[in-house]
């Protein structure tokens, strides 16, 4: 087991912000067109973090035109560039499902008191622009 | 030498350069100990047995080969290429990333399973006054030909028997910790005992 946890260590990422459900994220995913390769970013709220090791995920939701949209990324994926931590939110429990029941004013999450630290803004630029 | 014997450690997950998840299982492989080469045929062993618990006709075997206690498990393999010498030690390098194995092993063991589990009979409804919720139901014919059917799927033992999963591909070799990584799953328990061995073919994860 020992062993299979140090082969395990060597896959984990080192700059993953520490950031809990509740917390408002910008995640840059790398996104291959064709021989091209941009950063896309994906903005919403992280409602779940769920494993362990280089098992662990979280899933983002965010209301994309209207319509709840969510995304569950592998933590450790290389796809990932990088996570930006924007907002942190007080809640009091671990998975956020019931956000799902829930629009406008009443999906809205407190902010934690006297979070202003630890906030990471990615440092590359937003590319993301609509395609025509 | 086409394959060697290893301990299944357990699976896990890699990224590949294309950043797609691979599942793998890591396989500690080797270094096994040449015991001797006749025949195309190479004893290899692995690991080693407490003297206390040597049998002394295999203590007296292996001590041909300078080898001072006997292994715990010893198995035979093909020689391909060029023979190793009796008393040299086979290692995980045999292996590269793209090759294709095939892995031996005990399967887990299941117990006493009915024919649902054991052989995905369907089994019947759990309600409408229906009796017959996991059982087999009619095994066979009556008078004629008042017997069983060789071979009829009925309930019993299941796992626990040697089981090779054939066509598996070689993701990672790491030859400093005598690991290999092998895309999809190996049969056995984690820590359980396992042989690789070298296939030619097409593999079933292409």
């Amino acid at each position: 087991m020992e062993k299979l946890r140090a082969v395990e260590r060597e896959g984990l990422k080192t700059d993953i912000p520490a950031f809990a459900p509740g917390d408002t994220l910008r995640v840059m995913v790398r996104v291959r067109e064709g021989e091209k390769e941009r950063l896309q970013a994906f903005e919403g709220i992280c409602i779940a973090r769920r494993g362990g090791g280089i098992n662990e995920t979280f899933t983002v939701r965010k209301i994309s035109a209207g319509v709840g949209v969510e995304r569950i990324f592998p933590l450790h994926a290389p796809l990932i560039a990088e996570i930006g931590l924007l907002r942190k939110g007080r809640v009091r429990r671990a998975k956020l499902y019931f956000l799902r029941r829930l629009a406008g004013k009443a999906a809205r999450i407190r902010e934690k008191r006297g979070a202003g630290q630890g906030l990471t803004v990615p440092s590359t630029p937003e590319p993301e622009q609509p395609q025509t | 030498m086409n394959g060697l014997i290893g301990r299944k450690l357990g699976m896990t997950r890699l990224f590949d350069a294309a950043g797609t998840h691979v599942p793998v299982t890591v396989i500690e492989a080797g270094p096994c100990a040449v015991i001797s080469v006749a025949e195309g045929r190479a004893e290899l062993g692995f690991e080693a047995k407490k003297a206390k618990r040597s049998p002394k006709a295999i203590v007296g075997h292996v001590k041909k080969a300078g080898l001072e206690v006997a292994p715990r498990i010893i198995r035979r393999f093909d020689v391909t290429g060029e023979a190793p010498a009796a008393g040299s030690a086979v290692t995980v390098a045999i292996f590269a990333a793209g090759d294709r194995v095939k892995v031996r092993g005990v399967s887990k063991g299941r117990g006493f399973q009915g024919v649902v589990h054991r052989h995905h009979f369907h089994g019947g409804p759990e309600t409408h006054g229906n009796t017959r919720h996991r059982k087999p139901g009619s095994i066979a014919p009556g008078t004629d030909p008042s017997r069983i059917i060789k071979g009829k799927r009925m309930p019993g033992h299941m796992g626990a028997r040697n089981f090779t999963e054939i066509g598996l591909r070689v993701v990672k070799i790491d030859a400093e910790r005598n690991l290999l990584f092998v895309r999809g799953s190996v049969p056995g328990p984690m820590n359980g005992l396992v042989t690789v061995r070298k296939q030619g073919g097409p593999s079933r994860h292409d």
